[in-house]
């Protein structure tokens, strides 16, 4: 038996397998700190620490600062993943390190993106955006122009409509969180509200869509209805504070909060407005599903309600037992998280995690839960409900409305769309962790 | 005054009123522009062949252009290369792969809108509004949806029907 198990916890157990309750983590924070030093004691030498000496770069000048700065040289593994580095003639996806990220910002260096035929190097003294289609009279705005319109500044979320595709495997494809989950990433945008520029141009009363395009080669154009662009979108000019990234679709793209990211049409250059959809090839072709009667999803819009833990997670070993913080991030298109529950016995018992303030609508939310982990095997789970009521499925329910693949794809392949179903972290009694269906 | 100088009045009137309202607020610096200055940009291809241009094009010239521009990718009569088959593939589509245009692209102008917009992957745009028809052709009549002589234009286009037409649900319609 291991000596952590006689310690003595002054935190209660909300759920099985060592789930503490989850003040642990905020009011009593000592008392958590105080189990996990007794903890780690029981469970390693208990050598006392080294001896405290002056290191060398306490000793002389450090270096001059940057004009533009950069994380430290020892983070350079906190890095996207990318599968097309050497441009070849295709799309190109970049994807978030969730694992080695807290909080609910994405850095701009490591939002996600998707591109479909590289990233357009646009002057932004060039760029233009035009506005036409079913209104009187077709305006055209530059940057110059749109500096002077107010601004409005929102936190929220873009997640790939393919985010959590590998889950649509039939069985669990082993790989990351970054790998399975990283098409989604979360920052604050800055730009002028959409309907600000169509009521200037004056949208006819028959008019139900909008048709977007990017400057990019291939043109990209999605149709959005016309009720969510008057309802919340922004054409977004500003990123965390900076002039969106180019990945981003600088100098402007639009955004949609809690829209799958396809419709968040960057490199925006043209809004028409129409009394029906393009029905364009992204729409009508790539982000619509089989489903298992035989029918097709069809303008699915809304990515739903959602999470996943972050730590631990696969590539983020357990040296010993103890207490750890289990986090992750919860988020919906539909409005704010109203809840996370965790579980560490794969679904069986759950105990509700602590939430971040603050919880924005339509950005990623921040949960934790304490955890003694006792070395033995644990199946780690997290499960959202929005405001709205919505609750993240289990994976067999997803499954049973809609299906997964006969074989495993490949973890790069895109099988199906807005897979938004609990996500299984098994922890072996060596600390290594897996991705599993519990 | 004339009957044409009251409408010139009448007409600037209405621009005062209908900008009024916005000035009041907003910046109102978006440059007007003509239809014809930017029809350059006006390329969206609506289900209803809404803004088909004129030209035309036939299965045969589609498959010499084909070969020359689209096989390198899309393989010999688009049977697949490192970019998607586009000719024959599964009776049916499942998650484990296989949307085609025949069993799954519901409307057939949708073809003619991202080839004209975003192929050649290389060279996108250079391909003039017959080459797309032609090539619009080929690929339906290659999948056996139009004949191998049937001619494709502004009119012909909408009519084309896609076999999986009905098939789809919208998942939101309560959003539109």
């Amino acid at each position: 038996m291991r000596k952590s198990r006689h310690v003595a916890s002054p935190i209660r157990e909300v759920a099985g397998n060592g789930l503490l309750h989850r003040r642990a983590l905020l009011r009593s924070g000592i008392m958590v700190a105080g189990a996990m030093g007794a903890g780690a004691a029981g469970a390693l030498t208990s050598a006392a620490a080294e001896p405290l000496i002056e290191a060398p770069w306490s000793l002389q000048p450090g270096d001059a600062t940057p004009p533009y700065g950069h994380p430290s040289r020892f983070e350079k593994d906190v890095v996207r993943t990318v599968d097309n580095p050497k441009n070849e003639p295709s799309g190109s996806r970049a994807r978030t390190p969730h694992h080695l990220l807290k909080g609910t910002i994405t850095p701009n260096g490591l939002h996600f993106t998707i591109m479909h035929a590289g990233i357009p190097d646009i002057d932004p003294a060039q760029h233009k955006l035009l506005i036409h289609g079913m209104v009187k009279r077709p305006l055209v705005f530059d940057l110059d122009a749109l500096s002077r319109y107010r601004t409005v500044t929102r936190v929220g979320f873009v997640e790939c409509g393919g985010n959590s595709a590998p889950l649509f495997s039939n069985e669990p494809i082993q790989a990351d969180v970054q790998a399975l989950h990283g098409l989604a990433s979360c920052a604050e945008w800055a730009g002028v509200p959409l309907a600000t520029l169509l009521d200037e141009a004056g949208v006819d009363p028959g008019a139900k869509w909008i048709i977007a395009e990017g400057a990019d080669a291939p043109h990209l154009s999605r149709s959005v209805p016309l009720a969510k662009i008057m309802d919340d979108a922004m054409v977004a000019m500003y990123q965390n504070g900076e002039r969106i990234q180019p990945g981003q679709g600088y100098p402007m793209r639009l955004y949609l909060p809690g829209y799958e990211g396809n419709m968040n049409v960057k490199f925006l250059r043209r809004i028409q407005v129409t009394n029906q959809p393009g029905m364009t090839f992204f729409e009508s072709k790539i982000y619509s599903d089989p489903l298992p009667d035989g029918k097709n999803t069809q303008f699915y819009f809304v990515q739903e309600v959602k999470s996943f833990i972050t730590s631990p997670s696969p590539g983020l070993r357990l040296r010993e037992p103890g207490v750890y913080e289990i986090s992750g991030v919860a988020y919906s298109g539909n409005g704010r998280v109203a809840k996370v529950l965790v579980s560490a016995d794969g679904g069986k018992s759950w105990g509700e995690a602590a939430l971040d303030e603050p919880r924005l609508p339509k950005a990623f939310t921040r949960f934790s839960m304490a955890w003694r982990w006792d070395g033995g095997p644990a199946v780690l789970q997290s499960r959202a409900w929005d405001e709205g009521g919505n609750a993240q499925p289990t994976r067999e329910q997803f499954v049973a409305k809609r299906g997964q693949t006969s074989k495993p794809p490949s973890v790069r392949g895109f099988p199906g769309h807005h897979f938004n179903a609990i996500t299984s972290w098994a922890v072996k009694p060596e600390g290594e962790v897996r991705h599993v269906y519990a | 005054m004339s009957m044409r100088n009251l409408t010139v009045v009448t007409c600037a009137l209405a621009i005062a009123i209908g900008t009024g309202a916005a000035l009041a607020e907003t910046p109102s610096l978006g440059k007007p522009i003509s239809q014809a200055d930017l029809a350059e940009w006006d390329i969206n291809i609506l289900p209803d062949g809404t803004n088909l241009p004129l030209g035309s094009g036939k299965a045969g010239d589609g498959a010499k252009i084909f070969a020359e521009k689209c096989a390198l990718c899309h393989g010999d009569n688009g049977q697949g290369g490192h970019a998607a088959r586009l000719v024959g593939g599964p009776p049916k589509a499942s998650l484990d792969g296989g949307k085609t245009i025949a069993n799954y692209w519901p409307h057939a102008t949708t073809l003619f809108d991202f080839i004209r917009r975003a192929m050649p992957f290389t060279q996108p745009r250079s391909l003039t509004d017959e080459e797309v028809y032609s090539l619009v052709a080929y690929l339906l009549a290659s999948n056996k949806l139009i004949g191998e002589n049937d001619e494709i234009n502004a009119t012909t286009l909408p009519k084309v029907r896609m076999p999986n037409r009905d098939n789809f649900v919208v998942q939101f319609p309560d959003r539109i």
